[in-house]
């Protein structure tokens, strides 16, 4: 599996979120920045709405799953990229966290509406591509591609 | 359907008003958030038992038109204020999920699946 590369810090990234793990109280906050800088750059409701949900799923798998993390977000005329990248757990394997309903979490994660397991699988059908690299014992990191057009 | 017929079907109080003459094409309901981002349209209501800002957060991702809090479950100050600040409608019925579902789908609010079948489009 690959390695989880060092918090990224390339500056062709316009907007970078920090995320804390356990932060409820914030949770949601970093992908509602995101949507609103969509929604400045004009782009099609569409891309924007997808976009948010995936950085909204993102932001609160580090928040429930890992220690700390953030969003990054790139944008070119041809598409928007999001790396949401942690320093946590990691997971183990993939395929499974893939899975619809698949989910480690505990029931206090449950009872304030998260625990699905349809995180993941919301990411991959929003994306037009969507990576995942993750180090058990390290992080992981998500890339996340949609098209804009 | 408007909002203010769906305060009246579900004898709902309104705890954070908005435009009650918005219109609402869908429903949804249902506790756990990843699934209303899967489920949801646009100008879709969200009927739920869950009262932390989280639902509030999940209705301003996907612009919902607006949330209905269920069996009387009243959501905390931080919630109220929340959605105030987006303009996001909450309402809150005493009715359990199972009536408040069944008497706006009776009264002619359909689902969020009805009309595109059981498919997988977003
Ligand atoms: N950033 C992460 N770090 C460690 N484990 C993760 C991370 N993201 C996901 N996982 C693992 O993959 C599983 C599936 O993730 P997914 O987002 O699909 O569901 P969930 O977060 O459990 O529930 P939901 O997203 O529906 O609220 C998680 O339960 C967890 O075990
Ligand atoms: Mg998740």
């Amino acid at each position: 599996m690959a390695e989880v590369p060092a918090m990224s810090h390339d500056p062709s990234y316009d907007l970078k979120i920090p995320v804390i793990g356990h932060d409820f109280l914030r949770a949601g906050e970093a992908a509602s920045r995101i949507k609103k800088v969509l929604q400045a750059l004009n782009l099609p409701p569409q891309v924007i709405r997808r976009a948010s949900i995936s950085a909204y799923e993102a932001e609160m798998n580090i928040i429930i799953h890992a220690y700390r993390g953030q969003l990054a977000l790139k944008v070119t005329p041809d598409a928007l990229t999001l790396v949401a990248e942690d320093e946590g757990p990691g997971i183990q394997d993939i395929d499974l966290a893939m899975q619809e309903g698949y989910s480690t979490a505990p029931d206090e994660i449950r009872e304030m509406g998260f625990g699905a397991g349809m995180g993941l699988p919301n990411i991959k059908k929003s994306a037009d591509k969507l990576t995942i690299t993750s180090t058990v014992g390290q992080g992981t990191r998500l890339e996340i591609v949609i098209r804009i057009s | 359907m408007r909002l203010s017929e769906i305060v009246k079907i579900l004898q709902a109080e309104v705890l954070v008003p908005a435009d009650m003459e918005r219109d609402v094409l869908t429903a949804c309901g249902a506790d756990l958030m990843s699934d209303v981002l899967t489920f949801s349209k646009e100008r879709t209501l969200l009927l739920t038992g869950l009262t932390t800002p989280q639902v509030v957060r999940t209705a301003e991702i996907i612009d919902l038109a607006g949330i209905v809090f269920v069996r009387g479950k009243r959501p905390g100050p931080e919630v109220l204020e929340l959605a105030r600040a987006q303009g996001l409608p909450l309402m809150l019925t005493r009715f359990p999920m199972y009536e408040s579902c069944g008497l706006l789908f009776q009264a002619g609010l359909g689902g969020c699946m009805l009309g595109r079948g059981a498919g997988h489009e977003p």
